[in-house]
């Protein structure tokens, strides 16, 4: 299916429903729908649509008349540099750029459009355009974010995203008073989802337009938000903001977090302030349309109350593989292991991409290698252990950064850890952890040492710990391996 | 009366509020109702005075989706009626789909 039918589908079935917008400026589904179809009248003759700003409330108009035109839309990073920027917009030739009020003047190669003036200018009265039915035609390009290398354009056709949505949202299932509110950027693909699976579901969407802990509570309260989704940098600086204080967001059904391994302390402290609302671990990546996995309330619940072990440390989990999509985890043969032993994270469903500009990555029987490193437990939960990328070999050992860094985060004082391989001559590769120290907290690198060794082995002891204010991280929370690894590469060994 | 269907084509039933879109569908022509009666493409075709012919009402949810046997066929239901879709004379059957929770 493509997308353009789910206009038709939302004009049938929440024509009066207030789909977008705030309250103050609503618009009901009949609008979108005329919206759309006008800007898709507009649209036609370009080759794709960049859109290079904030959130916007009534960006999805925007996203869905690109479907109805039947060319790609492309969310850009606004935050990077300028001439980062201007080179991924670039890369669509023939484009229609939409932009927000402080990105426009920033695009170089194009002249762009303000997003609220295109809106603005939508004519009442156009010639009205058929949408295409062809679902194997590009809805997307999202830019992956490269933390370990150049941006790659990773495509979704609108069969991948209609299967994504059909398989595990429910048309209308949204009660009339449900709202999400959204504070990851449209460059993102969890921002691309939720436009697409909130429109699906019939929830009103409320932007965040960039995340600030008290303003996101605040807004909850304001708007009667029911839904949210967060990064987990996100949740760190509500929780902290909350410092022990119950959120009083009684509105709150339910909070999903995902895009990043969160830290099991920050998570069990906001279950703990937020005890009413249901919490969801999404895991996805942008080349398998969004989530594939799901830890959902009820697993929370049972992973906090439990006095097993095996059932508590599901709360670390990314849960169960949607019932549509297969999963493999193979070793270094490519041979499938059995459960819980860990290897390459296999995916293969109709949601799954596994395609870029420069082609398909999939292999001869449809499996895409998403490079991450996990296992799934006997039950069928998924923990995800890194990127193989940044695996560490040492003296022909296979050492997962996480491991170290949940011992290290779980020690009073280690507000945040990375732990990266460097170049050693005589191990392949030498263990070194980075350190935030939580305020006013004073660690001593020996005893953090210890503490590895004492709960893992010798060989997973970091040979150096590190201390430093801050730790890299992308807008949407992922920690900057790379640069950590430059930075410390300079270092004395 | 038999007609085709593209996934993503849109069946308003012609005799009640029922609204349905293809999901799913056969290569070839097919022998289509809803409410007993071959739907239509847009409100303005629907039939005056019309009525949901008898065993072929009871009502359409929002958001099911409705499957012959085989699975040959799959509409989804974007707008409630009291019309039911049926494929060769034979009523389609609700589809059980597992409940996810919201993700994003």
């Amino acid at each position: 299916m493509h997308l353009s039918s789910l206009v038709e589908m939302v004009e049938s079935g929440f024509g009066d429903r207030v789909l977008l917008g705030s309250s103050a400026v609503p618009v009901t589904g009949a609008e979108f729908g005329r919206r759309v179809r006008s800007g898709a009248a507009t649209i036609s003759g370009h080759r794709a649509v960049v859109y290079v700003g904030e959130n916007h409330p009534l960006l999805p108009i925007a996203l869905f008349a690109s479907a109805w035109a039947g060319v790609p839309f492309v969310p850009v990073n606004y935050r990077l540099e300028d001439h980062h920027m201007n080179a991924l917009v670039d890369r669509q030739q023939g484009a229609l750029v939409l932009a927000d009020v402080a990105t426009a003047p920033r695009v170089t190669g194009h002249s762009a459009i303000v997003l609220d003036d295109w809106l603005e200018s939508l004519p009442v009265e156009f010639e009205a355009i058929d949408p295409p039915f062809d679902d194997d035609g590009i809805a997307i390009v999202l830019y992956t974010s490269g933390t370990t290398s150049e941006p790659k354009s990773a495509l979704l056709r609108h069969r991948h995203l209609m299967a994504y949505l059909l398989g595990s949202v429910e048309f209308g299932g949204a009660g009339e008073d449900e709202a999400v509110l959204v504070s990851v950027p449209p460059y993102h693909v969890a921002g691309m989802a939720n436009m697409l699976s909130n429109t699906f579901a019939g929830r009103r969407i409320v932007y965040l337009r960039s995340f600030d802990a008290q303003i996101w509570l605040e807004t909850i309260r304001a708007e009667g938000i029911t839904n949210a989704m967060v990064v987990p940098t996100m949740l760190a600086r509500i929780v902290e903001d909350l410092d022990g204080r119950p959120a009083n967001v009684p509105t709150l059904r339910s909070l999903s977090y995902g895009g990043a391994k969160v830290s099991e302390r920050v998570l069990r402290a906001a279950l703990k302030l937020l005890p009413d609302t249901g919490f969801v671990n999404a895991y996805g990546l942008t080349e398998t349309a969004s989530t594939i996995a799901v830890l959902g309330p009820d697993d929370h619940r049972a992973a906090i109350e439990s006095d097993d072990p095996v059932v508590r440390r599901r709360l670390s989990s990314a849960g169960q593989v949607l019932p549509m999509v297969e999963i493999e985890i193979r070793g270094e043969s490519d041979e499938i292991l059995p459960p819980g032993e860990t290897g390459m994270i296999y995916l293969r469903g109709e949601q799954i991409s596994g395609e870029y500009a420069s082609g398909s990555v999939l292999d001869e029987h449809g499996w895409f290698c998403t490079r991450d490193r996990g296992f799934i437990d006997a039950d069928g939960y998924l923990f995800i252990e890194g990127r193989s990328d940044d695996t560490i070999i040492r003296g022909g050992e296979n050492i997962a950064p996480a491991e170290i860094e949940e011992v290290l985060l779980a020690q009073p004082g280690v507000a945040e850890v990375c732990v990266v391989g460097l170049p050693d001559d005589e191990w392949g590769q030498r263990i070194v952890a980075a350190i935030v120290p939580s305020s006013g907290a004073r660690l001593d690198a020996e005893q953090l040492r210890a503490a590895v060794r004492a709960e893992l082995r010798g060989s997973k002891t970091p040979e150096l710990v590190v201390f430093r204010d801050a730790l890299p991280h992308t807008e949407t929370g992922k920690l900057l391996r790379r640069v950590v690894v430059q930075e410390l590469a300079d270092l004395p060994s | 009366m038999a007609m085709t269907l593209k996934p993503g084509t849109r069946l308003l039933s012609a005799v009640c509020s029922t609204e349905m879109i293809a999901v799913k569908a056969p290569a070839g022509e097919v022998d289509l109702t809803i409410g007993g009666v071959t739907p239509v493409a847009s409100a303005a075709d629907r039939i005056d005075g019309g009525e949901v012919a008898a065993g072929h009402g009871g009502g359409a949810s929002m958001g099911k989706r409705y499957v012959d046997e085989a699975e040959t066929i799959e509409l989804l239901c974007t707008k409630p009626g009291e019309g039911v879709p049926a494929l060769g004379g034979e009523l389609l059957q609700l589809k059980e789909a597992k409940a996810l929770p919201a993700s994003d």
